[in-house]
């Protein structure tokens, strides 16, 4: 049986859209969607939302090992066929990439960049695996952040501060992203510098 | 074994392919009524579940001049779709002009239930048959009207008198 996607695709999608384009523009808060979705596992209803809202037929989608290997495909037959996406054979074709943090681990510099003249024709990876609201203080600086913010996420990376600090060197290019846990979701665009406190 | 034959194969699919969009065609040109009385007749209980909301939206229409001309887009044309599921996993899919959404739907099942093995016999006989006949009935009569207001141009041949 196949799942359902929104049960209102003009609104919901319009509601969502809203709300990822608050949370590039505000980076660091934290906002809740697809409550009314249920995906197939191991997809989050936030990330499926994402990805419901913004992929369509232009947009190559890349998805990783670990939700292929799950539930026999269902995750990537789920997504092509309420966006009608293609899936993009590497993620460095990819308009968009689905990504589980702590199955796939996270390699920022295999994504799309961008080129010089077109800076957006980069790779918007949507990860989850982490926990969003809990675990260890990142703190963010940049554009829509007034002075400094803060996002509290758990199972990030290791290397993930090194990772995004390489990835805001390349600016205008680089990647950006979507962290996304159960309903949760958080944005963080190229333009965003992360730091965390010693402890 | 058998030794899997790629060309029986690719025409086998070829056929298939064919079948379904010979059916897919007749449905996007069925009315209403000639799916609706059927389907209700011997599906009763056939529960098709929509997958995504029944949608109107616009479809490029493209088009060339000739076979060999440039393609160029003609205009847009109002297109309603519809993709429903069975409980036994067939998929529906209908894409009717128009903005009939009860229409779409129901071609949408009739599709689903051609694709059932068990079922088709009575789809090609209770619907498709019926909706062949129509078009069919309707096409040769606009030939027929087209046919009484054709006039037979001729060239007199000049009377070259004096030979």
């Amino acid at each position: 049986m196949t799942a359902l996607a929104f049960a209102d695709p003009v609104f919901e999608s319009q509601a969502v859209f809203r709300r990822i384009m608050r949370a590039m523009a505000v980076p660091g808060t934290i906002f809740h969607c697809g409550e009314s979705l249920a995906p197939p596992a191991p997809l989050a209803p936030a990330a499926a939302a994402a990805l419901l809202t913004l992929a369509d037929f232009e947009t190559p989608l890349w998805i990783a090992p670990s939700f292929a290997a799950a539930s026999g495909g269902a995750v990537a037959a789920y997504l092509t066929f309420h966006t009608g996406a293609p899936l993009a054979p590497s993620p460095e074709t990819a308009a968009f990439a689905l990504i589980d943090l702590a199955a796939d681990g996270l390699r920022l510099e295999r994504f799309a960049q961008g080129t010089a003249e077109y800076p957006d024709r980069s790779t918007t990876a949507v990860a989850q695996g982490a926990c969003l609201g809990e675990g260890p203080k990142l703190t963010l600086a940049g554009p829509g952040v007034a002075g400094e913010a803060e996002l509290r996420a758990e199972g990030l990376p290791r290397d993930f501060l090194a990772q995004w600090a390489a990835n805001r060197g390349g600016f205008p290019l680089g990647v950006d992203m979507i962290l996304a846990a159960g309903t949760a979701l958080a944005c963080l665009p190229r333009s965003v510098v992360l730091s965390q406190e010693m402890r | 074994m058998p030794i899997a034959d790629p060309v029986a194969e690719q025409a086998r699919d070829d056929g298939a392919i064919a079948a379904r969009q010979r059916a897919m065609a007749l449905l996007a040109r069925a009315l209403a009524p000639e799916m609706a009385e059927p389907v209700e007749r011997i599906w009763p209980s056939c529960a098709a579940r929509d997958l995504k909301p029944v949608e109107t939206g616009l479809v490029m229409l493209r088009g060339r001049i000739g076979g060999d001309g440039a393609p160029f887009n003609v205009g847009e044309a109002t297109v309603t779709r519809a993709v429903v599921e069975l409980p036994s996993g067939e998929r529906g899919y209908a894409h009717v002009l128009g903005r009939d959404v009860g229409r779409a739907r129901l071609a949408a099942v009739v599709d689903a239930l051609w694709q059932k093995p068990e079922a088709r016999a009575d789809v090609e006989a209770a619907i498709l048959a019926p909706i062949a006949a129509r078009i069919a009935a309707e096409k040769a009569k606009t030939r027929a009207e087209t046919a009484a207001t054709r006039v037979d141009f001729f060239t007199l041949v000049r009377g070259e008198d004096g030979a």
